[in-house]
């Protein structure tokens, strides 16, 4: 039952990077790509911890925490750098 | 122990005219001579044991493993070569007083013969031949800064450039030959190569060492065909010439064959290659020295004369020849240096050392004249003086060899010719210059020199008396021990009497004495002779052939390096796809016996994704931003494909590896223009396309045929010993701060010198920073915002705890120092990027630079820390304790090593970073700073 309910996500989620993977190529402004790459990260950790429960593992954890807090930072530095252009300033 | 003190003094005695350079002259001098004096005195006490047969050594292990020991002795060859060295260095000491002028710097002069002298010393003391190889290498140094002492004439610089060129060179094939010797023997030690004489001379690579080493000898003692360096040598200040080509730099290479006579010589091939060096330099030194008109340059031409006499002497295969090239050493040293010394007088007081101005100097300096005439008549060999001595034992020794066979009377006639050439140009010297009608338009009004100038001469040509007038009471204890080192076994029973009555040696010195004279009575027509051949300078031509080598070199490399790293690339790719390609087409089949993966939507997914990212990057590289966003995408997959196939550690690196290029690039991003004009030309973008699928369609086939097959690795070894051997269950972790942690520390090093350059480079630099976007809309005047702001002060604890969580966990599951300082850094930076450097910089008060030097320092001594434990560097130990409460926990040293690894990370990334960031404001790095 987990099984089919695991693969389902799985495939709905790979659904929905690939769709970011479009939104990133057409753009068509910068925010849309943006977007589109922070999205990317959402779906990562789903798919991540997907994986964790899939194989039964607690290491993917951590991976899936990373990505959290670091895709936030790489998003902030896009959008300051958007904005300001000197990100550190 | 006195026996290293004869070497360490004058080691020591360098430093002393340095530290004392603003004393007067006369007072420098006397403290530059106090260290050569004590040694010769040391070495004068040590006498006594080695009259007595013994011999004094020295042995302080240094780099035993190699063969390498501090190893000194002091046997009859070592001393009577310590004796001249230190004794002519102390009279070239006084001499270089009086005739350096004062704008020349007389403690850099002392400071370099100090230098030189203590290489010397190193030479003839050596009881390792790699030992002796390494003072030897150094008097190459040490006489390029001598010779080259006047460095702002370019003839010295060249002069200097190619006695270093030259004799470095032989010192190299020397250390071959010595190495090829201790390949035979087992042993660099001199004691142990004497013992193997026999077995290194049966070897069938005894001709390579002999042809080596004495590549080496020869170069140094400027043998035919290398003896072209010498005369360009004469460059330096005549104090230089007189020490280096009297009794030290050139005799090196005699003593040399000196030493390695017991170990080397008896066979044919010694006596067919040195004897046949030898005759050949002394006749071509001895013609040339009798035709040039430097007064130098004949002094020049008449040591090369003389150092062929005694490489023929030891290429004899004599015993008594030894014992004659021996005294001749002894000899040459004196008259030579006195020489010198008088030439350096005439050069002094004259301004010119040109033959053809100078002429008798007789009536301004008498009593240089008759220094220097005595000194010259032993050069020529005239009985009572020591020159006299050799010479007869030479012509002795030259009627003995036997080994042309019928025509070995050639032998004895050739060497009378020597002889004869010789008294040419000793009388030459002397007549030419002391007397031969009056001086013309000389630059100075000669005269007498300083009292203490001549001091030097009379002592050496009161000793040139005294041996040559009665040489049993003088030198025959010296003689007679420095020969049983040389011959290894008992000397000879010889009288070194004046008088042996009419014999055939005696009638070839009249010879000589009388053809001398005769021939330089007809000089002129020789001269005529002579020029007829076109002269050739061999400083041009060397220097040419080097600028010819210089040349070649920078064309070759002009070719491949030329700045352009598409360029670099193109090569690389192309090298790896050739070798990779010739490999893939060997193997029969692509795919190995294992299984495949079953393969599902989801991978085909990621790879499309991936391989969409990538060639999105590519293509948008016009539009940096955008394909800075494509490349996240690419790093962010990778990532994810870590983690899908179990490489958690690796998907944890690559994610904060990720976030840190990001943030660099778009740092860097900001100053770069924000479009990219078209650079590439069709055809190159045809061919770099072709390349990199050809590239890529070549590595993937690699990695398939790799990853199907069972590869024997030694990942292995890590998974079974990882907790046995590293204490911990992360075998990642424990490659890298223990089984590898030697590799981990340099890189770390590199980290953080890679940060310091950046910062030091950042030093002050202004940059165009622009004042709107890509398209033309001025920035935001919102600088840091409030919400930003808020969650990123909170996220700055949750950041730091992760980090401490990885880090601690890391040496038994995934994580550890790297992607923890990582984690940290990238916290700290979001600060920077959310509440502006002012905000931080109030906050964080303490500097990048020290935290990465503290990491390595941290990491460097956990490792030196093993030390005290008898372990080698970098052995960790762990263990298990148990602490009340928190229940039993494991602690390894590879923590330690861990937290350097860490703080270096952090302070580099920041220094990286945050000083990037800082370049647009107030807070950019100075030197005022710093």
């Amino acid at each position: 039952m987990l099984d089919i309910a695991l693969w389902i996500s799985i495939a709905l989620f790979a659904a929905s990077l690939m769709l970011n993977v479009f939104r990133l190529a057409i753009g068509p402004d910068l925010p849309d790509r943006i977007l589109a790459v922070d999205t990317m990260y959402v779906n990562s950790i789903a798919l991540i911890v997907l994986f964790g429960i899939q194989l039964n593992s607690k290491a993917y954890f951590e991976a899936a925490l990373l990505i959290a807090m670091l895709g936030f930072v790489s998003t902030v530095a896009v959008c300051k750098y958007l904005l300001r252009g000197d990100i550190i300033e | 122990m006195t026996l290293l003190l004869i070497v360490l003094l004058p080691l020591l005695g360098a430093l002393v005219p340095l530290m004392a350079r603003n004393l007067p002259r006369g007072r420098l001098a006397w403290l530059t001579a106090v260290a050569p004096a004590i040694a010769l005195g040391i070495a004068v006490f040590h006498l006594g044991d080695v009259f007595a047969g013994q011999t004094p050594q020295f042995h302080l292990p240094w780099i035993s493993e190699l063969g390498l020991d501090l190893a000194l002795r002091f046997d009859g060859l070592s001393a009577l070569f310590v004796l001249l060295i230190l004794g002519i260095g102390l009279l070239i000491i006084l001499y270089s007083r009086y005739y350096l002028s004062g704008e020349d710097s007389l403690a850099r002069l002392y400071s370099f013969l100090m230098l030189f002298m203590t290489a010397m010393i190193g030479i003839v003391m050596a009881d390792n031949l790699l030992l002796m190889w390494v003072f030897w290498e150094l008097t190459s140094l040490t006489s390029f800064l001598l010779i080259g002492y006047w460095y702002q004439l370019s003839e010295a610089r060249k002069g200097a450039r190619m006695a270093l060129t030259v004799t470095g060179a032989g010192g190299l094939a020397l250390l071959a030959g010595i190495l090829v010797i201790g390949h035979i023997v087992g042993s660099y030690q001199f004691d142990d190569v004497l013992a193997a004489a026999d077995q290194i001379r049966s070897s069938e690579l005894y001709p390579v060492v002999l042809v080596l080493v004495l590549l080496g000898a020869f170069t140094k003692s400027a043998q035919f065909p290398f003896q072209f360096w010498l005369p360009h040598a004469m460059s330096a200040p005549t104090p230089v010439s007189a020490f280096l080509h009297s009794a030290t730099m050139v005799k090196a290479g005699v003593f040399l064959l000196a030493r390695m006579h017991p170990i080397l010589s008896g066979t044919d091939l010694w006596f067919y290659i040195v004897s046949f060096t030898g005759l050949a330099t002394l006749l071509y030194g001895a013609w040339f020295a009798l035709m040039k008109q430097d007064l130098k340059g004949v002094l020049a031409f008449s040591t090369i004369s003389h150092l062929g006499l005694i490489t023929l002497l030891f290429g004899f295969n004599s015993q008594m020849a030894a014992v004659a090239g021996l005294l001749h050493i002894i000899n040459h040293a004196t008259f030579k240096a006195s020489l010198f010394m008088a030439a350096g007088i005439v050069d002094h007081e004259c301004g010119t050392r040109d033959i053809r101005k100078l002429n008798g100097l007789y009536r301004y300096m008498p009593h240089t004249t008759i220094l220097a005439m005595v000194a010259s008549a032993s050069m020529a060999g005239v009985p009572l003086l020591n020159g006299f001595l050799s010479k007869e034992m030479f012509f002795a020794e030259s009627l003995d060899a036997q080994l042309l066979g019928g025509l070995s009377w050639l032998i004895p006639a050739l060497a009378t010719l020597g002889g004869i050439l010789s008294v040419a140009y000793s009388l030459r010297f002397i007549h030419d210059v002391f007397f031969n009608g009056e001086p013309k338009d000389l630059p100075k009004t000669p005269h007498e020199p300083p009292r203490y100038m001549k001091l030097p001469i009379e002592i050496l040509v009161l000793i040139c008396l005294l041996v040559g007038i009665l040489p049993s009471l003088v030198i025959k204890d010296l003689l007679v021990s420095a020969s049983a080192s040389v011959l290894a076994g008992p000397v000879p029973e010889f009288s070194l009497a004046i008088w042996h009555g009419f014999n055939v040696p005696l009638m070839m010195s009249g010879i000589a004495l009388a053809g001398g004279v005769g021939v330089y009575a007809l000089r002129h027509h020789l001269y005529s002779f002579q020029r007829q051949f076109r002269a050739r300078n061999a400083l041009l031509v060397f220097e040419a052939n080097i600028q010819r080598l210089v040349n070649l070199a920078e064309r070759s490399m002009d070719s491949f390096e030329n700045g352009s790293l598409q360029r670099y690339m193109l090569w690389l790719l192309l090298t790896a796809l050739l070798f990779v390609g010739i490999g893939l087409l060997a193997v029969p089949q692509l795919s190995g016996e294992f299984e495949q993966q079953p393969f599902d939507a989801m991978l085909l997914t990621g790879a499309v994704i991936t391989g969409l990212a990538g060639l999105g990057t590519a293509i948008t590289h016009r539009k940096r931003i955008v394909s800075l966003l494509m490349l996240s995408v690419v790093g962010l997959m990778t990532s994810l494909a870590f983690a899908r196939f179990a490489a958690p550690d690796l998907a944890l690196t690559q994610l904060a590896v990720e976030v840190v290029t990001m943030i660099l690039l778009m740092l860097a991003l900001f100053f770069l223009p924000q479009r990219t004009p078209k650079e590439s030309s069709a055809r190159r973008i045809m061919r770099d396309v072709l390349l990199a699928s050809a590239f890529g369609v070549v590595i993937a086939s690699l990695n398939f045929a790799i990853l199907t097959r069972p590869v024997e690795s030694i990942s292995d070894f890590f998974m079974a010993n990882a907790v046995s051997g590293g204490g911990g269950h992360n075998v990642v972790n424990v490659i890298l701060v223990d089984f590898r942690g030697f590799d981990t520390l340099g890189e770390i090093t590199v980290l953080g010198i890679a940060g310091l350059a950046i910062f030091k480079l950042l030093n002050r630099l202004r940059l165009f920073m622009p004042s709107s976007d890509l398209d033309g809309r001025s920035w935001s005047p919102d600088r840091h915002p409030m919400i930003l702001a808020t969650v990123s002060q909170t996220l700055l604890p949750l950041a730091l705890l992760v980090s401490v969580y990885i880090f601690l966990r890391g040496h038994n599951e995934p994580g550890g120092g790297f992607i923890a300082g990582l984690v940290t850094a990238v916290a700290i930076i979001l600060l920077y990027i959310a509440r502006g450097v002012d905000w931080t910089q109030r906050w964080l008060r303490f500097p990048y630079q020290p935290v990465a030097a503290a990491g390595v320092l941290i990491a460097g001594l956990t490792g030196a820390g093993s030390w005290m434990f008898g372990y080698p560097f970098l052995t960790s130990s762990f263990g298990h304790f148990t602490i009340p409460v928190i229940g039993e926990i494991e602690l390894a040293t590879a923590l330690l090593f861990d937290l350097g690894v860490y703080l270096t990370v952090v302070g580099a990334t920041l220094m990286i970073l945050a000083n990037l960031g800082k370049l647009t404001t107030p807070h950019r790095p100075t030197k005022e700073k710093s």
